[in-house]
């Protein structure tokens, strides 16, 4: 009883001894333990280093998908195939939305905006061509947060009145040669007056996606939304509505679409006649994909593991056959087949671990080089799991390659063996 | 003591190990009754192909007999498995070598504990049983030295002390002076006799008759069978006629 409670302190025992003689095996042979296992620091290198890099680029991508905020919810009409429908058939109004809030839980906040169209704006001598004119309720630049540096944003009486008050970007500002302080200016669009109430701020700049060309002016005016109505009755309106949490986007965006469907009458096995996205459901595909392309990188560079394996495989023949002698004593005084398997499995897997350990080493040299060198990547980073596949990886390879030497070691003939020169 | 009193620690009934070489098929047993029992001090002799390797083989279940039945302190040992066997030789057996096979970047405690390393009750305290038994071999001053650091006589007092670090029922000695000069050689031999006082059974092989007669029992062989098994003093005997024997 007592030796069986003691049996996995015995086989820890085991272990350690196994390790401390394969440790012990690689130092005093440290010229070719090194030159050995230069096939699985490369290969370990090699392959943390692809994970890194595109898990860089993943990252990059990512800040950038996440400034349209993780949990925006985007709706706009769709036109299902098949089925003829007119446009005031597929529009959002306002009325659509009617006690949306109450419906959908997972909701936080929701605004309308519509398309104006681009228009030349005019103040004083200065005039604009091709501004982008938007009609937003209150809520709209809430959600999707973008603050004013100067003046206020949009208010409930704003909208509820259809005041012909604006925003302004900062590029039109300065094209319009505006006072920095330019609320309570007015300015004219297409042939209305509006008056300035605050100033928007620039919109992020995006490097991997891009947003139109770099460096091209973003001239924008924003007014209420039912003030844009009231300038075109049937402009194009859209919606962006905000979950409570990140975990709750894909709760909301089912609420929206069951209240969507109800409030318009869609039956069971039709196609909806609008569209719910969200950043979140893009970025979690963005991460699918990414994810399938990072590890197919890994194994194709894990290839030249294997490679390195044969190395490993080599050196432990030789090993084997140098200690013939040492393994026939060790069968004489009673080590099993499987104790003498496992001491040398062991050795190749430390020998390979040992690889791997310089291996990683060499991936966080290699990684702060090209964080330094390649703007594109300088959010390059190896993440805790590649370190684990990489000696997971290793210690695979110990085991696959020290397999057939141990093995070989095992079966040898104590006897032949301890004849052995 | 009578041989008949003594509780048998082995027992050999008609053991046959034949080669097959090519179509040749060499005999190297050929029917092979012995008994050996408890505190026996035994030399094996015979000529280089008489076949005492063989047996010495058989008898520390490195080989196993292709005729014939072999009882270790009881156990019929034709029906092991290699593992059980491999656990005899650990628990039962203690090899001495004629060329010591100590490890060379070992020192000589952990050379002496090595067989505990594979015994399973042997984990415990290895360090203190194998100081304890370098000890009775008379090397307790030279427990941390390699076998480098150490003479012909001392490596072959630390394999001893190997051979009986787990108390094993019986020592097998390959020549355990094939290897040393005559002063080592009787030092060896001492010591296997006090070891034989102190109630341990030696069987050991040699082909020098200054060796076999520190035995008390002395088997020899010839083409694969035993042609002859004689008291210790009786081989003195029959010895003393051609040279003298200081200690008879």
């Amino acid at each position: 009883m007592l030796r069986f409670l003691l049996m996995p302190l015995y086989v820890l025992r085991f272990l350690t001894q196994s390790i401390s003689i394969a440790t012990g095996q690689i130092w005093s042979n440290r010229t070719r333990s090194v030159l050995t296992v230069i096939g699985i620091i490369i290969g370990v290198a090699a392959v943390i280093q692809v994970i890194a890099a595109l898990s860089g680029l993943k990252a990059k991508v990512l800040t950038d998908l996440e400034t349209f905020g993780t949990n925006n919810i985007y709706m706009w009409p769709h036109w299902p195939e098949g089925r003829q429908l007119s446009y005031e058939q597929v529009r959002f109004k306002p009325e659509t939305f009617e006690g949306m809030l109450d419906k959908c839980p997972s909701v936080n906040k929701f605004g309308l905006g519509n398309w104006i169209g681009q228009n030349s704006v005019r103040y004083a001598d200065k005039s604009a061509e091709g501004v982008r004119v938007v009609g937003i309720e209150p809520d709209y630049h809430i959600v999707e947060k973008r603050p004013v540096v100067e003046g206020r944003a949009f208010t409930v009486i704003d909208e509820m009145q259809a005041l012909p008050v604006c925003k302004v970007g900062q590029d039109l500002q300065e094209k319009l040669n505006l006072p920095k302080d330019c609320t309570g200016e007015i300015i004219i669009v297409g042939n209305r007056m509006f008056r300035i109430v605050g100033v928007m701020e620039k919109r992020p700049q995006l490097s991997v996606i891009g947003q139109g060309g770099e460096g091209r002016d973003d001239f924008e005016v924003v007014i209420p939304y039912r003030t844009g109505l009231k300038m075109s009755n049937d402009a194009w309106t859209w919606g962006i509505a905000e979950a409570k949490s990140t975990e709750l986007v894909e709760e909301a965006q089912a609420e929206i679409k069951f209240f969507l469907r109800k409030v318009r009458n869609i039956r069971p096995g039709q196609e909806d006649t609008f569209n719910v996205e969200s950043v979140s459901s893009h970025i979690q595909k963005f991460k699918q994909i990414s994810m399938v392309i990072t590890l197919v990188a890994g194994c194709i560079v894990g290839i030249s593991l294997v490679v390195g394996g044969v190395g490993i495989m080599n050196i432990m023949l030789v090993s084997v056959s140098e200690r013939t002698r040492e393994i026939g004593l060790r069968k004489a005084i009673g080590a099993k087949k499987s104790a003498i398997m496992m001491q040398f499995l062991i050795e190749a897997i430390v020998l390979c671990l040992f690889g791997g350990l310089i291996g990683v080493g060499l991936a966080e040299l290699i990684t702060l080089g090209i964080v330094k060198s390649a703007p594109i990547l300088n959010q390059t980073y190896i993440p805790g799991w590649a370190i684990l596949i990489a000696f997971g990886f290793s210690c695979m390879v110990g085991i696959i390659f020290g397999l057939f030497p141990a093995i070989k070691a095992a079966r040898l003939d104590p006897i032949e063996a301890l004849r052995h020169e | 003591m009578q041989r008949s009193d003594r509780k048998v620690v082995l027992r050999l009934r008609g053991i046959h190990r034949l080669y097959k070489v090519g179509v040749e098929r060499i005999h190297a047993l050929n029917g092979i009754e012995l008994e050996i029992g408890e505190n026996e001090y035994v030399a094996v002799m015979g000529k280089s192909g008489s076949g005492k390797s063989t047996l010495m083989n058989i008898l520390g279940c490195l080989d196993r007999p292709t005729g014939g039945s072999y009882e270790l302190d009881g156990k019929d040992t034709q029906k092991l498995s290699d593992g059980q066997l491999a656990k005899i030789r650990n628990e039962q057996i203690g090899f001495v070598f004629q060329s010591f096979e100590l490890l060379g970047k070992l020192n000589a405690i952990t050379n002496v504990a090595m067989p505990l390393i594979y015994s399973k009750g042997g984990w415990i305290d290895r360090k203190k049983k194998a100081i304890a038994v370098l000890e009775r071999v008379g090397l307790a001053d030279r427990v941390k030295h390699k076998p480098n650091q150490l003479s012909g006589g001392e490596k072959q007092r630390v394999a001893i002390a190997r051979a009986l670090v787990c108390n094993p029922s019986i020592v097998l000695a390959d020549e355990p002076t094939g290897n040393l000069d005559t002063k080592t050689s009787d030092d060896i031999l001492n010591l296997f006799d006090r070891l034989h006082s102190e109630g341990q059974t030696i069987i050991m092989v040699t082909h020098e008759e200054s060796v076999a007669k520190h035995a008390h029992r002395i088997i020899t062989m010839k083409d694969g069978v035993i042609v002859s098994d004689v008291e210790g003093d009786k081989f003195r005997e029959s010895l003393s006629g051609d040279r003298a024997v200081p200690d008879a």
